[in-house]
């Protein structure tokens, strides 16, 4: 990211009193107090082949684990997270409940108010973390390995599987840090204290894994090579491209990857450091999107505004992020999209808008215009997946709509060769559907070594 | 508006709410009070001989909670009053002098020998109070050293001692009974004997609340031993109505009056009290836990209920459902009931389906043509109101009476008359009358 500050648009770090970085981002969530848990555990009615379970893209015994915490259990409560969600702690976080188990459970249905499923997980998980229990031993060693290319929510959670079933493995990430978008993406409110490397640090105490850090495929490794060396490989590698504006003037200064933003963002231990425009647009409609807008609002911009092409309801952004973004001060713009940067001096001072609309089925442009001032914009139309890393292989993994095509099992086209997360096809931009292909793909790995 | 003005043995009281002897009625000051509240009337904590008996120091309260801890059992091993017997007389006096239009009863507790009560009979009349009530209950302690639920759970004594009380004092007695035995009727039978002029039930039930698991003895612990306490609160209601009723509804005991007690915590409780044969009722764990104030709530609900139902005294309705508390046999047979399950209402959580299907009777569906839907079916279902219970939705699921056509579950057409155990062909007492 390069932004000067200086002359022309306004560009700057230290907008806020030092204080106001901490309250700002300070955890967005408060965890819940035992007896607040208690009294929300009492609201769950441990339902019969509980909607909230099928619901979970992990399936977590979600009725189990709040019982368990209802009866001061709390040890076995994250148990059972764990047993299927290797990173409940984080999907407690960031899932959006209010989209999978809590818009599933009854008493959405019965009053309008689910029980805080999120909120309960996340107790049960801290709880176990805090105390450093360890749950989960690994079955006798069996001498296989396994590389699993990608340290972030699929790649971790394939590799605990494979541990807790005796496998050796090694997880290779180009990053310095494991984790991936639990700690590079992701809006910093929504984990504090370093939680995703206390996460890390959780999950690698099984034992048997190996990380290998700072090595990327298709740099340091070559997907021929790992296949020959280990007995199974795992693609988890997410999605290294950001999608262009394909707008005149997206070269300016001031236009920003929001996927990098986000990432400095997170690394950054000195907030007031980080440079913020005055006024910014952020173009997107996804949870990206609205993770730039609030954390640029939170920063001290004095007006953040998100352009979507498309309507409310076609945004990807849940509409509790939507919420968020509007009550954090956020302007949300629908059926807008932008026709070109305007620049000053080489940098972005305004952007160009048009109207949409959808007419039979196609979004066209409305001839209709505006300008918006804009001192920094932000790019966040989506990511794409980069193969060439995967190139140089004798054999070709196959693609399909520009991701790894996998079956049922996330076994790829290639015998040994599993994927999941972001870079499958069909991956749904979800940590917990990351988490879940992970481990479907340690089953289905652990299964072929043992056949 | 209802008049809710009570007259149990002659004594008037403005509502039928008397906080029961404990805790909350062993000073004047607590009394006062009460009385300033609008409590009816008292019953003073029990008073013994002197030397006044001595409490522990430590925990005399344990507690069952729900999640947000709201309290749904007490547990306590307090004993009579650990004020002297002058103090409290004196204070008895004032109160009642100062309070005239308050019932004020005082409850005894002494050894079983006539002249001891002899001797505190004639000392408690003189306060002016209007009457007494002989603790015959008390679970812990006092038991230990014959007296309380020692003497209550022997008819013979209950019997003696209520006639030495009703020849040695012109006061009304109330005998106050114990839970703790196997039918309540024997000793309420007793007291009747005896000339007790009402029976009071029910006092605390012998318990252990609870279990320490750190330090392995019960709670509440008092320097690492527990002893079983007495419990009481809104668990013990269903307990505490049951043995009114079966006093109500005894041949022996019909027409004795009864102060009924035991986990009355809002005005609803103290009716159905009340349409079960009680006169006046008893409070005590729900002031303990939110203090006199809800007297108000007691008072006020109790005449709109009886002004929706047009009942313009408390006669009007005391004793009316006990003709209808009957035994097993007499219920009818030929009742046919299944449950029915309000589609619109239902939440679809499942549990009337996982508790029929896994411990009754399977009658209810987790899926119809492969979707999620819970309906009963009547094949199966006999009526038993298992799904009712469990149901968190109220009125979602009712039990509704089959009155015509055939049983789906047996194949037998309905029978519109009555028919009960003591005639069916299944019963072998039956049959030998029969032949």
């Amino acid at each position: 990211m390069t932004i000067k500050t200086g002359e022309g648009p306004d560009i700057r770090s230290s907008r806020l009193a030092q204080e106001e970085y901490s309250k700002n981002f300070g955890d967005i969530h408060p965890p819940l107090a035992s007896h607040e848990a208690y009294v929300e555990a009492d609201r769950c009615y441990f339902c019969y082949d509980a909607p909230c379970t099928v619901a979970c893209p992990t399936s977590i015994d979600i009725p189990m684990f709040i019982r368990q915490i209802s009866a001061d259990n709390v040890k076995g409560a994250a148990k059972t997270i764990f047993e299927e969600n290797i990173l409940g702690g984080m999907c407690a976080r960031v899932c959006p409940t209010e989209t999978l188990c809590e818009q599933a459970c009854v008493r959405q249905e019965a009053e309008g108010k689910p029980v805080k499923i999120g909120l309960l997980q996340r107790y049960a998980t801290d709880h176990l973390l805090e105390e450093g229990d360890k749950v989960f031993e690994r079955a006798a060693l069996t001498g296989r390995k396994i590389a699993v290319v990608g340290a972030g929510p699929a790649g971790l959670s394939c590799a605990h599987r494979l541990a807790m079933h005796g496998h050796d493995v090694t997880v290779y990430d180009a990053r310095k840090k494991a984790g991936g978008l639990n700690e590079y993406g992701i809006a910093a409110y929504k984990s504090v204290d370093n939680f995703a490397q206390r996460e890390v640090e959780f999950l690698l105490s099984i034992g048997g894994i190996t990380l290998e850090l700072g090595k990327g495929l298709g740099k340091d490794l070559s997907l021929a090579e790992l296949r020959q060396k280990y007995d199974a490989v795992f693609l988890g590698m997410g999605l290294a491209g950001v999608n262009a504006l394909r707008a005149e003037g997206e070269d300016l200064e001031g236009v920003v990857d929001a996927v990098s933003y986000i990432s400095d963002l997170r690394q950054s231990k000195d907030l007031s450091v980080l440079p913020v425009g005055r006024k910014v647009v952020v173009i997107g409609g996804g949870m990206t999107a609205v993770d730039a807008a609030v954390q640029s609002k939170l920063l001290g911009a004095e007006e953040v505004t998100i352009l979507y092409r498309r309507g409310k309801e076609q945004m990807n952004a849940s509409e509790y992020e939507q919420d968020l973004a509007q009550t954090k001060g956020v302007t949300i713009r629908h059926w807008v999209k932008p026709n070109r940067l305007i620049g000053v001096n080489g940098k972005v001072s305004a952007i160009e808008c048009e109207y949409t609309e959808n007419t039979s089925g196609s979004l066209k442009g409305t001839g209709e215009t505006f300008t918006l001032n804009a001192d920094m914009v932000f790019k966040a139309i989506g990511q794409n997946f980069i193969a060439a890393p995967l190139n140089g292989s004798a054999e070709v993994v196959e693609l399909e709509s520009g991701r790894i095509r996998v079956g049922e099992d996330r076994r790829t086209s290639l015998g040994d060769v599993w994927a999941g997360g972001d870079c499958i096809a069909g991956g749904e931009d979800l940590t917990v559907a990351a988490v879940e292909d992970g481990k479907v793909a340690a089953e289905a790995i652990n299964a072929f070594l043992n056949a | 508006m209802a008049d809710i003005s009570s007259n149990f043995l002659g004594i008037k009281s403005p509502n039928p709410f008397w906080l029961a002897s404990a805790p909350p009625t062993d000073k004047e000051y607590n009394v006062v009070r009460a009385y300033e509240a609008g409590w009816g009337g008292v019953v003073w904590k029990t008073l013994g001989e002197n030397p006044h008996v001595v409490n522990v120091n430590g925990p005399r309260y344990g507690a069952i909670h729900g999640n947000d801890r709201r309290l749904l059992g007490l547990n306590n091993i307090e004993l009579i009053t650990d004020r002297s017997l002058e103090i409290n007389l004196e204070e008895i006096t004032r109160v009642k002098k100062n309070w005239p239009d308050r019932a004020l009863i005082v409850s005894l507790m002494v050894p079983c020998e006539e002249q001891n009560w002899i001797n505190i009979l004639k000392r408690v009349e003189e306060t002016g109070c209007d009457g007494i009530e002989l603790n015959f209950g008390c679970p812990h302690g006092m038991s230990e050293r014959g007296m309380g639920a020692a003497v209550g759970q022997v008819p013979e004594y209950v019997e003696m001692v209520t006639r030495w009380c009703k020849t040695h004092s012109d006061l009304p007695v109330i005998v106050k009974l114990t839970p703790n035995i196997s039918d309540v009727r024997q000793s309420a039978r007793a007291a009747h004997r005896g000339g007790a002029d009402a029976v009071s039930l029910i006092n605390t039930i012998n318990s252990i609340v609870g279990v320490d698991l750190d330090l392995m003895a019960p709670t509440p612990t008092v320097d690492g031993k527990g002893t079983h306490g007495g419990y009481c609160g809104p668990a013990v209601k269903p307990i505490a109505l049951n043995m009114v009723a079966e006093i109500a509804r005894d041949p022996e005991t019909q027409g004795l009056p009864i102060s009924g007690i035991g986990g009355i915590t809002t005005w609803k409780d103290a009716a159905e009290f009340m349409v079960l044969g009680s006169g006046n009722v008893q409070v005590c764990t729900a002031a303990m836990t939110y203090g006199f104030k809800i007297v108000t709530e007691l008072a006020e609900g109790l005449s709109n209920w009886m002004d929706e139902k047009g009942y313009s005294s408390l006669d009007d309705f005391v004793g009316q459902a006990v003709p209808n508390v009957t035994d097993w046999k007499y219920l009818n047979l030929n009742y046919i009931a299944k449950a029915s399950i309000d589609q619109d209402l239902c939440i679809k959580c499942g549990r009337c389906h996982i508790a029929c299907e896994d411990t009754s009777h399977q009658a209810i569906t987790a899926t119809v043509d492969g979707v999620r839907k819970f309906e009963v079916i009547d094949d199966e279902c006999v009526g038993c109101n298992l799904c009712v219970s469990v149901c968190p939705v109220e009125d979602c699921i009712s039990m509704v009476q089959m009155t015509e056509g055939t049983d789906p579950r047996t194949n037998k057409p309905i029978d519109p008359s009555y028919a009960n155990w003591t005639t069916h062909p299944n019963n072998p007492s039956a049959i030998k009358a029969a032949e």
